[in-house]
């Protein structure tokens, strides 16, 4: 009898065979993933899926071994309607567990929080229900949205406060759940894609991509070097539009409005970029399975390369106005603080990990694509505040130009598609994309004739809601739309 | 405050003059409403139509093809399954319509543009309007890109136009996304806070019929299914420009020589 290994071992942008993932009893599965992540590895999704057997479902978890640019896959199956919870030990688990008992109905016994994520398909409307409550004299609770003041999307927000200073924060989202995972498996799939482009419209390049990618590992499909200089192309200048534009808001919210209003058209004019390679603004139908929607001319890349250096010099003057004013600095320097170890323990993503210290960038330890050849220097600070998540986007945006150019100069020859075969049937594929905001992660698992039969998307912003709600305790409830900004995280790419 | 002062004058003036002079150019891949060169149509071949995710192209009994705007995303779909090459994307941005039906449309007739609210509404709200903006599901694109407009490229309060943090202070909603079943009542409820006679304005794909997400459980099939609106812009999402013109049509601000 050959010994069962404890994980199957993969990378990013693979597929797997469905029969070799290792599959354990709950109790040895539980022990490897605790092990491992108190071990120092992450939690990139964690998820139920139908099992074929009556009254059973199937977990799976994708653990990263990111010293190792590997990943870990193992699974469990689940008979009955529940399955000891692993959160009291494993922090960052807590909302996976909670998404498999609303999608699955199984319950994690033991979860300390245990509430509805998305309230699909249920009685009782997103905000309602039980908070976390401090109780005390003079303390009182605020309670804000799901409409918020400005143009923002849906979301609760619960503090308790004793005077200006928070307590607590409890966010409760949902609002804009419209089922996204359930119709990449039902609807024709000639709307996948789509939904790809509009999980978070601010990310359409990065979920397209990491979509796209999966598609690829299922039919071995290899893409051409040109196909996937112009995906990294398009997802650089995803990056420095989000970051311009949240540096312009963080501006804003402090009241220094040269750098808010000037960083709020530098942020159109890196989306005309974008629209300069496929004519929308967001990206759509640049990026397609096998390779992209659109190719660029010699003329086109010298007309990239002149906006890319007006881009450059305007946000350069705009940014560091921001960072050289003493009264913004004060502003935002040790507000929002989130700890290293707690970033850690909640398997935060993104510059919202790399402000903390962290060196996590999926580009750098995880790569796919034209990643693997071109090393993206990580930039990273470690003052854990707002100052931090402001300054490491500059950074990024600086790193972001130079990349950007860089492929531009050396742009591959050859075709922007390559031919897309019929899926693997009974096959796992995983794709991760660092998206502006963090890590996207997409599995697929197809079923006996190649369909896919289960679709779990991880938006970075599942991971890092949390740290939000963290990084509030002990602040003045005013400064709230200041940390908001900082983490700026998506409500649609959350809710699915 | 000297480089505050410095930055200023680096940064230049950027508002566009839109809609006293010419609009800033469209990107040359811009792909506005469908344009089929009928004559080049086998006759019936639907791969248009089959091709298409959410079902915005139909036929007529005697053939012709008939575009949903509200419906269609503005993708490569259709045009990428066309075998005689017969599908391409208008450059025009102007796509806001009035009424639901004027968004479906043979490829080659004119659509009927937005006119401007009559009488009342249009002495109440014509130089100043202040809007209530409820996203209601959606990926929050259409959402940006209403937002771009309140940026100093495009300076929307110049035309009295406003987004309020309150629905008491508004004169209106403009609704985004296909409405969820989770932000069904929330909509409602800001809807009614607001006082009459109001209106509301739809923007994009998934407000104007649901979307990529069209006919799921989980949300309704745009603002119309629920509430009366007044204007649709279709997009996926629309470009500021479309957004823009569609407002300033509304409000009977697009001079004649630009309609
Ligand atoms: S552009 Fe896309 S959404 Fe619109 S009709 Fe064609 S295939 Fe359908």
């Amino acid at each position: 009898m050959t010994v069962q290994p404890e994980m199957l071992t993969t990378i990013n942008g693979r597929s797997v065979a469905l029969d070799q993932i290792p599959r354990h009893d709950v109790k040895t599965f539980q022990h490897i993933v605790r092990r491992e992540i108190t071990g120092g590895q992450r939690a990139v999704s964690f998820f139920g899926a139908e099992s074929g057997q009556p009254g059973c479902t199937d977990l799976f978890i994708l653990l990263a071994n990111d010293e190792y640019s590997e990943l870990n896959i193992l699974s469990t199956r689940i008979e009955g309607g529940q399955f000891p919870s692993m959160t009291p030990d494993c922090n960052q688990l807590h909302l996976f567990e909670r998404e498999i008992a609303e999608q699955f109905g199984l319950k994690p016994e033991g979860h300390p929080w245990l509430k509805p994520v998305r309230y699909s398909g249920s009685s009782i409307q997103p905000g309602t229900g039980d908070f976390y409550r401090v109780e005390g004299e003079d303390i009182h609770e605020v309670s804000v949205g799901p409409v918020h003041a400005g143009i923002i999307e849906p979301g609760h927000f619960r503090f308790q406060c004793h005077g200006e200073h928070v307590y607590h924060l409890e966010i409760a989202l949902g609002y804009q759940h419209r089922g996204v995972e359930k119709a990449m498996v039902e609807q024709p799939a000639k709307r996948a894609l789509h939904y790809a482009e509009t999980l978070a419209g601010d990310t359409s390049i990065g979920h397209a991509t990491a979509y796209c990618q999966v598609v690829e590992a299922l039919s071995g499909c290899k893409k051409t070097v040109r196909a996937q200089a112009l995906r990294s192309i398009a997802l650089e200048l995803e990056r420095l539009a989000n970051h311009t534009g949240d540096l312009g808001a963080i501006a804003n919210d402090i009241g220094f409005l040269p750098t808010a209003s000037y960083c709020g058209r530098i942020r159109g004019d890196f989306l005309n970029m974008t629209a300069l390679l496929c004519g929308n603004r967001f990206g759509r139908g640049m990026i397609i399975p096998g390779g992209t929607g659109y190719d660029m001319d010699d003329a086109r890349i010298e007309e990239l390369q002149e906006r890319l250096s007006d881009g450059e010099k305007d946000a350069a003057n705009a940014i560091e106005l921001l960072f050289e004013t003493p009264s913004v600095l004060a502003r935002l320097e040790g507000k929002g603080l989130l700890p290293q170890d707690i970033c850690k323990t909640l398997g935060i993503v993104g510059p919202a990990a790399r402000a903390s210290g962290l060196q996590r960038d999926v580009r750098h330890d995880q790569p796919s694509g034209i990643y693997r050849f071109v090393q993206l220097p990580l930039s990273s600070w470690d003052t854990c505040d707002v100052f931090a998540r402001a300054y490491v986007r500059w950074l990024e945006i600086q790193q972001s130009i130079d990349f950007i150019r860089e492929q531009l100069r050396a742009m591959p020859a050859g075709s922007i598609q390559a031919e897309i075969g019929p899926l693997k049937p009974r096959h796992l594929a995983v794709s991760l994309i660092e998206g502006w905001r963090g890590e996207l992660c997409h599995v697929a698992l197809t079923g006996e004739t190649g369909a896919v039969t289960r679709y779990k998307i991880v938006d970075p912003s599942f991971h890092n809601w949390m740290g939000l709600a963290y990084a509030m305790r002990d602040q003045q409830i005013s400064d709230f739309p200041l940390c908001n900004k900082s983490f700026n995280l998506s409500y649609c790419g959350h809710d699915l | 405050m000297i480089d505050i002062i410095r930055a200023r004058i680096h940064q230049k003036y950027r508002t566009i003059r839109f809609p006293d002079a010419p609009p800033p150019a469209m990107p040359d891949r811009f792909r506005g409403r469908l344009l089929i060169d009928t004559q080049r149509c086998t006759n019936g071949c639907r791969q248009c139509a089959e091709a298409c995710p959410v079902e915005a192209i139909t036929f007529t009994p005697d053939r012709q093809p008939v575009v949903d705007l509200g419906k269609c995303l503005f993708c490569d779909d259709c045009k990428r399954a066309c075998p005689q090459e017969a599908i391409s994307h208008s450059g025009d941005y102007r796509l806001a319509v009035r009424k639901h039906e004027h968004l479906s449309v043979k490829p080659e007739a004119a659509l009927e543009l937005a006119e401007s609210l009559g009488g009342e509404l249009k002495k109440l709200l014509g130089r100043s309007l202040k809007l209530r903006q409820v996203s209601a599901g959606g990926c929050n694109a259409c959402e940006a890109d209403v937002n771009v407009l309140g940026t100093v490229g495009w300076d929307l309060g110049r035309f009295g136009i406003q987004f309020v943090a309150s629905p008491r202070h508004a004169d209106g909603l403009l609704i985004t996304g296909p409405v969820t079943q989770n932000m069904k009542s929330a909509l409602l409820d800001t809807y009614e806070a607001v006082a009459k006679p109001k209106i509301v304005i739809a923007v994009g794909a998934c407000a104007l019929s649901g979307g990529p997400f069209i006919n799921h459980s989980e949300v309704n099939n745009g603002a119309d299914t629920l509430l009366p609106v007044d204007l649709y812009i279709p997009g996926c999402p629309p470009h500021p420009l479309t957004i823009l013109d569609g407002l300033l049509r509304l409000l009977g601000r697009i001079p004649s020589a630009r309609l």
